[in-house]
Parts: structure tokens; C-alpha cells; sequence
């Protein structure tokens, strides 16, 4: 059922075409560096520093939530335009499962992904945070973890989006909300309850809380995490499972 | 024992039946042509056979493999290439030829083996490493060609193999497809709506709203419609007329200043018309019927009645084009 030449082969053709499309790689960069210096630093002046973080501080976790949330989102509707351009009939003939199609997909996406989220990184001595190599590859760790959720949510919605035209209404309705709706820029506890409600069942929530819990040690709420690590890694894992074989199920239905 | 077998296969859309009862067999290496309007059902059926539709009835089998119970060992065996270009632009023709190699589990050093062989026979060696982007609409099909062969398929299917090209790449493509299919022993299944093309094919399927309504060699079929037609022009036609009455009992026309007479092996009739009349001749020209006279006849309207088909291929296009470009 898992073929793993396929697998391999799917994702080498996502990391070629990711290194050749530069634009796409600086997009990515300068969106969180946009958010951060810009937005970020007009925040600062409005909020006061509490435990110990700047607002600076607090949204970088929020940054890299973002950078994987986009990227993720990216990657996996990279299936409507192989759908609309062809490419996605040559890999439906060949004998191959539609799993390992869904697999491959989410491994390329979840790479590129986590890649970003690591260069986001580099922004780390600028914010006056310091990180050991421990709380780096508990960064790495949880950014696979939200990278797969995201991108296993994407593929299932690109494997339901017929044409290009709904990429609009994905990016507007779901992606959007999903940022802002996330706690990556302020905190989920200060929401309106319905806001908050709804900031409770978005899984970049907990990831991003995930990345609050290893980068922003100590803090307290609001600026610091708001929920629990485990519930943080168990709510993403438990939603990558769900959307993975969804999309996987969503992928062998045809005609 | 033939390689690819139809028996009463439907496809239904809702309130569209596509494809309406249709039963045909296909024997190994022959070339066999499914020709008809766009809408015809011709795409359906290929569809069906490669494993990306269900049929709603009927069964189809292609080197003994059920296309819905094993899809596996139908795909295996087949090789496919369709309307629209399926390649990734983004790639260069290497890394599209071993994408497809991978996928069908070919292993490395055959693999590398394959994509230099078939570059070379599609002439397209000194491109390996050129992305696909910067390739001609000849160039691409040429490529594609190369993909859907580099597995050995038993089956190649072929879906307008060569539409929105031009004439001159058209038969190139095709002197392609004829050298490859005497040298793999491959077997060609194919659609089209260009008679030029269908003239390519051993047998033919005429298809038309969903249903097979003739099959046969090109020559068959157009038998079929009528007999071929000799123009004549002579130094004294009236009494060439005369002369043909009484010689073959067949009643010639005249028509544009010269004679006009329906018959059959016109290329055999010819000599001995000239050599049985008593004037001159001055000139002879000889009409064969072609696979469109068929199609009028069967149906009573010409193939290429929905000649914007080609116009919506090009805003088809277009409309990529465009959006890629805004991507």
C-alpha cells in the first residue's frame, strides 16, 4: 500500500521545484520579518513588557506558527495546480496507491515547511531571546509536528478544490482566520469569548502554543503560554492523524 | 487472443450517458482508432480503460487484467498520452522522464538507461537538461511520447495525440509512433477527430453520441459510402459518354466542362477507360472517398461540424497561460 520509490521520488520533485522558485523562498522570509519589525515594533510602544517578555518577544512564536501555516498551505494546494495543469494524471495512472500520492505529498510539504521555520530562526538574536541547542531541536521537533498537521489539513482540502478559482476563498476564509484566530498576535486568554471559542478549535493554536512553552520558558499568560504542553502536542497530533486520513480518503474517491 | 477487450461498456454522468453500450476488441500489436466528434465519448472510454473512471456497466480488460478489479496490473501495462500536455513545466526533460521511472518502479541504472535510449529515438538528447518551460508544443508531445514509452508498455494509449499542432510536426509525430510501434511490438489504441490521422490506424471505430455505429479498416469503411469518383475530360464528351454507356454500363455526368462517373478500384478503371475510349483524353483525376464521407453518411453531419472545438482549444490555452503567468 506505502510505496516507497514513489514517496521518495514525489518529494524530490517538491524540493526541486521549491529551490528552483526563489521567489516563492523570499516570499516566505519576508512576510514574519515584515510582521515582526513592522508590526511589531508599532506594538511594542502599546504594550508593556509583562514577565519578563516584550510583545516583540511574544509574537515570534507566533512568527514561525505562521511561516509553517502559509508554506504548508502552499505546498499542499500545489495539488490543484498539478491537477489543473496535468501533471496530477500522470501520477493517478501510474501504479501506485493513492496513499503513497497523499504521503508523499505531506513529507515534501512538512520538509519545506520545517525548513522555513528554521531560517526563521536566524531572526532569534535580533528579538534578544536566546535559545540552547536543545530548545532548537524542540523548535525543529514541534515545527514537524504543526508542519505535517497544516500540511495533511491542505492536501484535504486541495483534494476537494476542483478548480484554482476556490484558492481565494481558502486563503480569505480558512488561512487568514486561522492566523489571526491562532494567538499569534495576541493572547487567547484577553479574546472575546466567541473569538476565543473559535481560537480554541484551530490546531496552530496549540502549535504555536507549543513554540511559546520552548521559546518564551517561563512566561506567564497573557504573553507567555496558555495551555498545557502535553494537551499543546496531543490536540496536533491527534488532528494530523484525523486530516492525513481523511485527505488519504478523499484522494481514492473517483467517478 | 486479444490484449485489449470491451464487452458492452456504459458510463453514465447523472443525466449524461457518455458512453452507451459499447463492445470492441483490440488485438496485440494492431493500431486501432477510436474516430469521432468531440463528446463523442472517446476521452470516456480511454478514461475508463486507464483506471481513472469507473464504469457504470459492462466490462473492459486490457493483457487479461480487469481495468476496475486490478487497476494495478492494468496500469503496469499501459502507457498513456493525453490531450493536454501532463508534463511539469518546471522540470527539465530528465527529471520528468525519471519522475516517471520512480512512479513505475523502474530500478536506477535501468532507469537511466530507458531516458537516454528514448531522448535519443524522440531526438530530444541535446534538451536533456532544458526545462520543459522553454519547449515546443512539438517538442513537449515528442517528450511525452518518450515518458509513456519508457516503461515498455504493452498498451499506448493516445488521446489526440497530436492536436493544436502543426501539420508538418503532426506527421512527424506520427513517422515517431510508427517506427517505435514496429520496433516495441507495442500495441496503439487512440482518439481522434482529424481524418488524416485516423487514416494511421489498421481498424477503426467510428464513435458517435456514445455508440460504436461502424468499425473496420479505413479502406472497409470507406467502401461503405460509395464508389470512387473519376473526372474526365476528353476532345469529343458527348460521344465519350456514348462510348462509357456501352462499354461499362455506367452513366457518366457532365459537369464543369468535363465528365464525372462513380465507380469502384477507381485506380484499376482508369486504364482501361482510357485505353476502351476512342478520342483523346486530355486529363483524369481520380477522387477517393474519405472517413469524413463516412461520418456524413453514418450520421448525416460532418466531423469537423463543431470546427470551434479548435478555437476553444486555443482560449483553453490561453486562459493557462494566462494564469500561470499570474502566478
Amino acid at each position: 500500500m506505502i510505496q516507497l520509490r514513489p514517496i521518495y521520488v514525489i518529494c524530490l520533485r517538491e524540493f526541486i521545484k521549491f529551490f528552483r522558485e526563489k521567489s516563492r523562498l523570499l516570499g516566505t522570509l519576508a512576510r514574519p520579518v515584515l510582521w515582526l519589525f513592522v508590526v511589531g515594533n508599532g506594538m511594542s510602544s502599546l504594550i508593556k513588557p509583562q514577565a519578563g517578555f516584550s510583545y516583540l518577544q511574544f509574537i515570534f512564536p507566533g512568527m514561525i506558527g505562521m511561516t509553517i501555516l502559509f508554506s504548508s498551505i502552499f505546498s499542499s494546494i500545489s495539488i490543484v495546480w498539478d491537477r489543473e495543469f496535468g501533471f496530477m494524471k500522470e501520477m493517478l495512472v501510474a501504479p501506485i496507491s493513492r496513499l503513497s500520492i497523499v504521503i508523499g505529498k505531506a513529507i515534501s510539504g512538512t520538509f519545506i515547511s520545517v525548513a522555513q521555520a528554521v531560517i526563521i530562526l536566524v531572526l532569534i538574536p535580533f528579538l534578544g531571546i536566546q535559545i540552547t541547542f536543545m530548545q532548537f531541536i524542540e523548535v525543529v521537533a514541534v515545527a514537524v509536528l504543526v508542519s505535517f498537521c497544516i500540511t495533511s489539513m491542505g492536501i484535504l482540502i486541495a483534494a476537494r478544490l476542483t478548480s484554482f478559482d476556490g484558492f481565494n476563498i481558502i486563503m480569505n476564509f480558512l488561512v487568514m482566520p486561522m492566523l489571526f484566530l491562532s494567538g499569534a498576535m495576541y493572547p487567547v486568554t484577553s479574546m472575546p469569548p466567541a473569538l476565543r471559542h473559535l481560537t480554541q478549535i484551530n490546531p496552530l493554536t496549540y502549535g504555536i502554543d507549543a513554540f511559546k512553552h520552548i521559546l518564551l520558558r517561563n512566561g506567564t499568560p497573557p504573553l507567555g503560554p496558555e495551555f498545557a504542553i502535553v494537551l499543546d502536542l496531543a490536540v496536533v497530533t491527534g488532528i494530523s492523524v484525523i486530516m492525513l486520513t481523511l485527505a488519504a480518503l478523499s484522494f481514492r474517491r473517483k467517478e | 487472443m486479444p490484449i485489449i477487450n470491451v464487452n458492452n461498456l456504459s458510463k453514465k454522468f447523472k443525466s449524461l450517458t457518455a458512453v452507451n453500450g459499447i463492445s470492441f476488441s483490440v488485438n496485440e500489436g494492431e493500431v486501432f482508432g477510436f474516430l469521432g466528434p468531440n463528446g463523442a465519448g472517446k476521452t470516456t472510454t480511454i478514461n475508463i480503460l486507464c483506471t481513472l473512471l469507473s464504469p457504470t456497466g459492462g466490462t473492459a480488460t486490457i493483457a487479461g487484467h480487469d481495468c476496475v478489479a486490478e487497476p494495478d496490473a492494468v496500469r503496469s501495462a499501459i502507457g498513456l498520452i493525453f490531450q493536454d500536455t501532463t508534463l511539469d513545466t518546471g522540470l527539465t526533460a530528465y527529471e520528468n522522464l525519471k519522475f516517471h521511472a520512480y512512479l513505475y518502479n523502474l530500478d536506477r541504472k535501468l532507469a537511466e538507461k530507458r531516458i537516454d535510449e528514448m531522448l535519443e529515438v524522440v531526438e530530444l538528447t541535446a534538451r536533456k537538461r532544458d526545462l520543459i518551460k522553454n519547449f515546443s508544443g512539438g517538442m513537449k508531445r515528442r517528450l511525452e511520447i518518450a515518458r509513456g514509452l519508457l516503461h515498455y508498455p504493452r498498451v499506448l494509449f493516445l488521446d489526440e495525440p497530436t492536436l493544436g499542432l502543426d501539420p508538418q510536426t503532426r506527421s512527424t509525430i506520427w513517422e515517431f509512433i510508427n517506427t517505435l510501434r514496429q520496433r516495441e511490438k507495442i500495441t496503439v489504441f487512440m482518439t481522434t477527430h482529424y481524418m488524416e490521422e485516423a487514416e494511421n490506424c489498421g481498424r477503426i471505430a467510428i464513435i458517435n453520441n456514445g455508440k460504436i455505429i461502424a468499425e473496420g479498416t479505413p479502406a472497409k469503411l470507406k467502401e461503405m459510402v460509395r464508389g470512387d469518383i473519376v473526372r474526365i475530360s476528353t476532345e469529343d464528351d458527348r460521344k465519350a459518354i456514348a462510348e462509357i454507356k456501352g462499354i461499362f454500363n455506367i452513366a457518366a455526368r457532365n459537369e464543369n466542362g468535363g465528365l464525372f462517373l462513380e465507380t469502384e478500384r477507381g485506380e484499376e478503371f482508369i486504364p482501361r477507360l482510357i485505353h476502351s475510349l476512342t478520342m483523346k483524353t486530355r486529363s483524369v483525376s481520380l477522387e477517393k472517398p474519405t472517413l469524413n464521407d463516412v461520418f456524413l453518411k453514418l450520421t448525416g453531419r460532418t466531423i469537423r461540424d463543431d470546427v470551434l472545438t479548435d478555437d476553444k482549444e486555443v482560449t483553453r490555452e490561453f486562459v493557462r497561460s494566462h494564469r500561470r503567468a499570474q502566478r
